[in-house]
């Protein structure tokens, strides 16, 4: 068997080989992290379940929820503030 | 006490909850009062109380977009939040993340990218706490200086001045920012960001950390402004990066709602903590801050560099940069209770003169 024909060989064999890694290797890059839904019921389960459907619904859902959530708390907490009876509209700006 | 522990749907673990409160409180007053999103302080924090890594690193930053926006909210009633500088400076930061995070890309191909990211961290953050200290040192020779001859300090003195050279630099359009009391070329805050920017996207930071000193070293806002201003642009930019972690699947809504609990009262005292301390005492508080960052840095490039050291130095970074958090956030509190007790008293003298004088 000349060179040539034992490197074609050998390049067969660890194609053959590796075919099964490949293979592997592909399904690993579409393995999906899911929540376990099967014990949650009510708002968790829900939100488990979008999670599990659709990231895009998820993700949207989050950037919506994230400011809507800190503009109620940040104003509940600006009321509760206002209470210690403190000016909360201005400041003197002074370095040092 | 197991209702101390709430189940994470998506990370499926369960967490001691009043953790999280205490964890978004703490960086909730950090946060406000220094203009950052905390993320080198959450992320440990969110790790020890049992996240994952990339679930750690979600759910802050979809926490520090809340947070931040609470924050500015406040500080905008205070005329601290610059949006038409914030808004500019977006631009050039999101360009210079996306570039950043391609270059990390490029320098993974390369290998041993951790090291010499850590090591660059360590290098910059040193920069920016030798940067503060001789701005510090520099204001008390000028003080010294104008005490000596008998004058009155300028109230809006600094002692690094490299704003006032950059802002010479009059490449058309050149622009007002009114809240921030600066008038320079639109491409100096444009620029600022873009460095700023790619730095973060390389280091895999926020940025906050670098952007707070920018804003005030290299643009020339005034602490309070720098801190405000800061904040909106990380309430954007964090935004941003809920969106993308959140579609990867990698954030703990549940989780940043209940550290946003916390964060809103925390957020509320830091930022009015900052009108009761001058800029220069915000600036002191924050490069205190950046020594610990930098402290837990380099464990962690000891670590790296030493494996047999890594048991000890990982547990050490995180004690570290949490005590830290504790005692920053301890401090702030209490500066917060004094001038609101020196601020009521005052009122109650003044209500008590004018009922007098009728």
């Amino acid at each position: 068997m000349g060179t040539s024909a034992r490197n074609a060989v050998v390049c067969a064999i660890v194609v053959a080989l590796s075919a099964p890694l490949l293979r592997a290797a592909e399904k690993a890059t579409t393995v999906v992290i899911v929540a376990d839904s099967r014990h949650l019921t009510g708002l968790r389960g829900w939100w488990a379940n979008l999670y599990n459907d659709s990231h895009l619904y998820f993700a949207i859902v989050t950037v919506l929820m994230i400011p809507l959530a800190g503009i109620i708390l940040g104003t509940v907490a600006d009321r509760l503030m206002a209470l210690i009876g403190i000016d909360l509209k201005s400041r003197t700006l002074r370095e040092s | 006490m197991n209702w101390l522990y709430a189940y994470m749907p998506i990370a499926g673990v369960h967490i001691w909850w009043p953790g999280l409160v205490i964890l978004g409180l703490g960086v909730g007053i950090i946060g406000g009062f220094f203009g950052q999103g905390g993320a080198w302080m959450v992320t440990p924090g969110l790790n020890v109380l049992g996240f994952p890594m990339a679930f750690a690193i979600g759910t802050d930053i979809a926490h520090m977009a809340g947070k931040s926006l609470i924050s500015t909210m406040r500080h905008a009633k205070f005329g601290n939040v610059d949006y038409k500088l914030s808004l500019i400076m977006v631009f050039g930061t999101v360009g210079g993340l996306e570039i950043g995070a391609r270059n990390v890309m490029w320098l993974e191909r390369m290998g041993k990218i951790d090291l010499y990211v850590r090591c660059g961290y360590l290098v910059l953050l040193t920069f920016i706490v030798w940067l503060i200290f001789t701005d510090v040192h520099k204001l008390r020779l000028k003080e010294r200086a104008a005490r000596a001859v008998g004058q009155p300090v300028d109230p809006l003195a600094t002692g690094i001045e490299w704003y006032k050279t950059l802002q010479r630099i009059k490449i058309p359009p050149v622009v007002n920012f009114p809240k921030a009391g600066i008038r320079c070329s639109v491409w100096l805050p444009i620029a600022v960001a873009f460095v700023t920017g790619w730095m973060a996207g390389v280091l895999g930071i926020g940025g906050g950390l670098i952007r707070m000193p920018s804003l005030i070293y290299l643009v020339g806002c005034p602490t309070h402004v720098a801190v405000g201003t800061d904040l909106f642009e990380i309430a954007v930019s964090g935004l941003y990066g809920a969106a993308t972690y959140s579609y990867k699947g990698r954030v703990e809504l549940m989780a940043a709602f209940i550290m946003l609990l916390g964060a809103a009262v925390g957020a509320q005292i830091g930022t009015v903590a900052t009108k009761y301390v001058r800029g220069y005492g915000i600036r002191i508080f924050f490069g205190i801050a950046v020594i610990g960052c930098d402290l837990s840095v380099l464990c962690k490039v000891i670590a790296a560099a030493s494996p047999s050291l890594k048991k000890v130095l990982d547990p050490a970074a995180a004690v570290l940069i949490l005590g830290l958090v504790t005692l920053l956030s301890l401090t702030i509190v209490v500066k917060f209770i004094r001038g609101v007790r020196e601020e009521l008293a005052l009122k109650a003298e003044q209500l008590s003169a004018v009922e007098a004088i009728r």
